[in-house]
């Protein structure tokens, strides 16, 4: 696997992810393709460029680490983690069948480069707070990162653990916020607001950072920004499109659990097509 | 009267002794670590010391990460709070993937006493022992209590140890030691069989004093491994006693007395009576006012060991 600064390459591979992603999830016939598609932008960023990681190196051993608090956006996860090298592609198109290693959410137990077990919404930052304190203790300056939904941001235990990240001041924890404002039943505004975001986690004393969450050059400066922070964990709150990338999808709450019809993926795949075909 | 000692302390004192010499273990609370006694680890290895506040699915999760970064928690709050508030948790990010997670509850069953039904652990043995992969004990003296977390220490995975507020008699001593799925036959006899945990070992130890004054001869089992449980005991119990009290200060649904139920149902039936709370929230009182009004003491024991051997089939 290559490490790339290189904006096109990245998207490049963003584009390639997402048609996995769609042909994934078609193919298991149920999944969740608005909030892969909203965050994998944000993954590709760490794991083909800013994550110290390799399929190699153990659990123990010093490496960044990701939470992907969300966990039913698993499909990006998987492909992201296929394409790293963790496992074989072939495996993405078992997504969700019986036995399986790739199961409706992550699971470290089942999934190489699965670090942590999610699916229950609200619980993966007290874990990646738990994983820096044992790294701080381990003597590793290594950093957490870690995908929180904007509807789990409504969970009271994202904010138990945002105070806790911050007494603890774990510096090394960078959480993106994916602000794609839907949840299930509707936008944030109308089922529960969440905001003013930025007052509110400044005010749980987080150093934030605000950029458009699908522009690499954004996610870089925002995370160069994070590492500079010592004490604070850092909030990136990326604003996404749930759905990203395919038009009939994008904005829609509807697409956060439906998976595409034949059709549907054919016109899907036709728009993701690299430029010129 | 058999001396007295805080199964609390015991637990205090073990992990500042395992401190010393493993340094990946850490402990963690939730604001109450001078009544769960991690205040002793705390003040020992501050290093190693992590106070979650009011904030017990936090306490969980955030043991879980330390787990999966390598480290041994040990998580300690209320066990209404442990197993109750952070069940999800315990379940999700604990259990199902299998993280080396202790969690040591205290303040278990109705023996907390004044501060009443909210604070009074009555579902907390079931509520654990149903999720796959944890283990759960219920020490029946401090010196188990000791060993029980000598041992869960040692072992890779999930371990839930419920103590409970106050004083427990001495059973055993300082050789003690535990493993997870062993019962211990405190007393054996031939015609009844009391399987207890917890403080109600040695109200069961009394009760069976009373039973052989009156010419039965009685079986006292301390089943303090409640998952995995000791089949092979129960069903040895039930074979050679044909008879069988179970005693534990938790509701009578889902705990020790359900699992000696299923256990002996599906393999060697016999009458199988369940000393327990019935089924309902207690009261505020004191320990020993809760035990007699909800029906946790030797003479229900007595009365249940009765009604066990009258249900027993004739033999030949
Ligand atoms: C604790 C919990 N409650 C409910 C659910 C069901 N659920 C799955 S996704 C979701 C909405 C999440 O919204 P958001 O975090 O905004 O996700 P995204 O828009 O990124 O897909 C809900 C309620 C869950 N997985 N976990
Ligand atoms: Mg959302």
């Amino acid at each position: 696997m290559n490490f790339t600064n290189d904006i096109d390459e990245l998207k490049e591979i963003s584009r390639r992810m997402r048609i996995d992603i769609l042909k994934m999830l078609h193919k298991s016939g149920s999944g969740h393709p608005g909030g892969s598609l909203s965050c994998v932008d944000f993954l590709v960023a760490l794991y083909f460029s800013k994550l110290d990681h390799s399929p190699a190196r153990g659990k123990r051993d010093k490496r960044d680490k990701f939470v992907l608090s969300k966990g039913h956006a698993a499909p990006a996860l998987y492909s992201v983690l296929a394409e790293a090298g963790y496992f074989d592609k072939d495996e993405l198109w078992t997504l969700r069948q019986l036995k399986s290693s790739l199961s409706g959410h992550p699971h470290a137990l089942s999934t190489p480069g699965v670090e942590i077990t999610t699916g229950s919404l609200g619980q993966g930052l007290s874990q990646a707070n738990g994983i820096a304190l044992a790294d701080r203790l381990n003597g590793h300056d290594s950093n957490v990162y870690c995908v929180i939904g904007d509807g789990e941001n409504q969970e009271g235990q994202i904010w138990e653990a945002a105070m806790t990240a911050a007494h603890y001041k774990l510096g090394g924890m960078i959480v993106f916020l994916d602000n794609n404002d839907l949840q299930i039943d509707g936008h944030l505004r109308d089922v529960m607001s969440i905001y003013p975001i930025k007052e509110k986690w400044e005010a749980f004393g987080w150093h934030l950072e605000e950029i458009d969450g699908h522009d690499f050059g954004q996610i870089f400066e925002a995370i160069e920004n994070a590492k500079k922070e010592k004490e604070k964990p850092s909030l990136i709150w990326g604003h996404t499109v749930k759905g990203k990338g395919v038009s009939f999808m994008e904005g829609l709450a509807k697409w956060h659990g439906v998976v595409p019809s034949d059709e549907e993926l054919k016109t899907a795949l036709k728009e993701l097509a690299p430029a010129g075909k | 009267m058999a001396e007295q000692l805080a199964l609390r302390e015991y637990y205090g004192k073990t992990i500042v002794e395992l401190g010393e010499t493993n340094k990946d273990i850490v402990v963690l609370d939730a604001d109450l670590s001078g009544s769960t006694k991690t205040s002793m680890f705390a003040k020992k290895f501050p290093d190693r010391f992590f106070n979650m506040g009011v904030a017990e699915q936090n306490l969980i999760g955030t043991a879980s990460g330390l787990a999966a970064g390598g480290k041994i928690p040990f998580a300690s709050t209320f066990s209404i709070f442990a197993s109750g508030r952070a069940w999800e948790q315990v379940r999700q990010a604990v259990c199902y993937p299998r993280q080396n997670v202790k969690i040591v509850a205290t303040h278990g069953g109705i023996t907390v006493g004044p501060d009443g039904p909210s604070h009074q652990a009555t579902e907390d043995v079931s509520l654990m022992r149903s999720i796959p992969n944890m283990n759960v004990v219920v020490p029946a003296d401090a010196y188990e209590t000791a060993a029980a977390v000598r041992r869960a220490a040692e072992y890779n995975g999930p371990v839930f140890i419920r103590l409970a507020r106050g004083k427990f008699p001495v059973i055993y001593d300082e050789s003690k030691t535990y493993s997870f799925g062993k019962a211990d036959f405190l007393k054996k006899g031939s015609g009844l069989s009391i399987i207890a945990c917890g403080l109600m070992v040695s109200i069961a130890m009394e009760a069976a004093e009373i039973l052989e004054n009156d010419g039965e001869s009685v079986s006292v089992i301390n089943m303090s491994s409640i998952k995995p449980l000791d089949k092979e005991a129960v069903l040895t119990a039930a074979r050679e006693t044909g008879a069988i009290v179970t005693a534990e200060e938790h509701s009578i649904i889902g705990g020790l007395g359900s699992a000696v139920a299923e256990t002996v149902c599906e393999d060697e039936p016999v009458p199988v009576v369940r000393v327990g709370v019935r089924d309902m929230f207690c009261s505020s009182g004191s320990a020993e006012e809760l035990l007699e009004c909800y029906h946790l003491d030797s003479k229900s024991i007595v009365e249940a060991g009765r009604k066990a051997l009258s249900l027993k089939r004739p033999t030949g």
